[in-house]
């Protein structure tokens, strides 16, 4: 009997404080992850809207594929080994046809650290975001590590090895075009299928999430959702698959982003003109119509920290 | 267990009381280890226990726990500030009346950390000596009723003396003074203090500038600083 009890405080002890919260969690090693079509010879792979924790694997990206019968290209490889194993598997069970090409839209982990279970595939990057890979890769691990525990088992960074450059290119008869943006990083890959009239918008565009600003130019990137609201304006653009949040039609998202990163401006250089402290900033209330959204105080937090000095020194120089 | 350390090293063995008149915020998480911002706020306390001698900032785990002291004198005893954190700790305002006692306020900070033992941007990319000591001053009105607000930013490494081959090299003391050169309040930093300080004081409604920076780090470096009003 006091056997029997003390066995079950130990593996509570282990397990409570990680899944307790939340009733969906997913047992640590599987990902479950379920290629959904989209648009004829095109899936999507639907990470949660929410911000990195083990009880989703620290799955939150879409990642995406689309399969014709002249060969598949892969579209960003996921936060770990096992996510990019598993996504291998997934897509092996959708289309037996061989893998071009794997590309990797920006620098950041969930982007590519998946790239592991690619190495006999190419992997493509724009030259910055390789750059930045390789840089950062190594400080990305250990944050990933801290937050996702047992999910990064064996993972390393590992950055796309071939250079990607945008150009147009057919696909077993997609039209398909790579584009380089920028504004949410440096280097911001987007891939528009000009026969479905779906874009993959990578980290430029975040629907009913908070977008993550850690190497964001607001005005630059202001200046990239405004091309893409044109591209959906003069119907280029149909269906939007953003890297957070799900997959939509038009400018949801699009429009989404731009509210949030314009409204963001508009806090930070108010608050620095009035002499407000980054410590009061942090504290200040979010509207409400950002309130449904996935990690809001998280990211608020984040953001605010990490862009808030530069407004802040900016208005000593007035 | 910091906590019996940090009592007898920074308050002897004088009596202290937890309260909430001394307000300390933090970020519930550190998401930069290198600038973590702190608001402390003593009026409360003042209007209870009389006026503030001084106060004295501490994180319990951090490899460096004094960060710095405070004396209000003729200013309020409001003061925000950025500093450098190791690892997830308490941070607490130990603050002592003029009658002698201590008054404990505290928060808790979460952190990855590694701040203190990486060297900052301008030590980084040598850029720090060309920019040594010089300050960028800017007062506001009334965003505490009543308060003049003084923000100021100070150009410094802020060397840790953690990060290997790079000595401690941080600004030890600051005092501003009023238009009759009279000190308003002092500030003595240590080396957690976060990399080209930027600090934030409410000097209320009474005093009158132009105010007068004076200062100076550890290398004897001097600050001396006239600033607009």
């Amino acid at each position: 009997m006091m056997h029997a009890l003390s066995k079950m405080l130990w593996s509570c002890g282990l397990w409570c404080g990680v899944g307790a919260a939340l009733a969906a969690d997913l047992p640590v090693g599987d990902y479950q992850l379920r290629p959904r079509s989209i648009a004829p010879q095109t899936w999507v792979i639907e990470g949660a809207v929410a911000d990195f924790h083990r009880s989703n694997g620290c799955n939150i990206i879409n990642t995406a594929f689309i399969a014709t019968d002249e060969g598949v290209w892969v579209i960003n490889t996921g936060p770990s080994q096992l996510y990019g194993q598993q996504q291998r598997a997934a897509i092996e069970r959708v289309s037996p046809r061989a893998v071009l090409g794997v590309a990797n839209l920006n620098l950041h982990p969930d982007y590519f650290f998946g790239n592991q279970a690619w190495g006999d595939r190419p992997v493509y990057a724009l030259g910055g975001t390789q750059a930045g890979m390789l840089a950062e890769g190594k400080a990305y691990a250990d944050n990933m590590y801290r937050l996702c525990g047992d999910w990064m088992k064996g993972t390393e960074s590992t950055p796309a090895r071939q250079t990607l450059v945008p150009s147009r290119f057919v696909l077993g008869g997609h039209q398909l075009e790579w584009i380089r943006l920028q504004g949410h990083t440096a280097d911001d890959l987007v891939l528009l299928d000009r026969t479905t009239r779906v874009l993959f918008a990578g980290g430029l565009v975040f629907a009913d999430r908070v977008p993550t600003l850690p190497h964001a130019r607001l005005t630059e990137w202001m200046a990239s959702l405004r091309t893409l609201q044109q591209w959906v304006d003069e119907g280029l653009v149909q269906t939007v698959v953003p890297s957070h949040g799900p997959v939509h039609q038009g400018r949801y998202g699009v429009d989404q982003t731009m509210d949030w990163l314009s409204w963001l401006h508009e806090r930070l250089s108010t608050s620095a003109s009035q002499g407000l402290d980054l410590s009061e900033v942090l504290r200040l209330p979010i509207p409400s119509r950002f309130s449904g959204w996935a990690a809001l105080n998280a990211e608020y937090a984040r953001s605010v920290t990490y862009l808030y000095p530069r407004y802040e020194t900016a208005q000593f120089s007035r | 267990m910091q906590w019996p350390t940090i009592q007898s090293r920074f308050m002897g063995k004088a009596p202290s009381t937890v309260t909430s008149d001394v307000i300390v915020k933090g970020p519930e998480f550190a998401e930069d280890a290198m600038n973590v911002p702190i608001l402390i706020d003593a009026r409360a306390l003042a209007r209870r226990a009389g006026p503030i001698e001084r106060i004295v900032v501490v994180a319990d785990r951090n490899p460096i726990q004094h960060i710095l002291d405070f004396e209000p004198m003729r200013s309020w005893p409001v003061l925000a500030f950025r500093f450098r954190m190791e690892q997830s700790s308490p941070v607490r305002a130990l603050v002592r009346t003029q009658d002698g006692r201590w008054h404990v306020g505290q928060t808790w900070v979460n952190a990855a950390g590694g701040g203190c033992t990486v060297p900052g941007a301008s030590r980084a990319d040598g850029s720090w000596s060309r920019t040594l000591n010089q300050v960028q001053a800017r007062v506001f009105k009334n965003l505490l009723e009543g308060g003049t607000r003084l923000r100021l930013r100070i150009m410094h490494p802020m060397d840790t003396g953690l990060v290997g081959g790079i000595p401690a090299f941080y600004i030890e003391q600051l005092e501003l003074r009023d238009s009759l050169e009279q000190p308003v309040w002092r500030l003595h930093l240590h080396e957690p203090v976060s990399e080209n300080p930027l600090l934030t004081l409410e000097l209320g409604e009474q005093l009158q500038g132009p105010w007068h920076l004076l200062g100076r780090d550890n290398n004897g470096n001097r600050i001396d600083e006239r600033l607009p009003t």
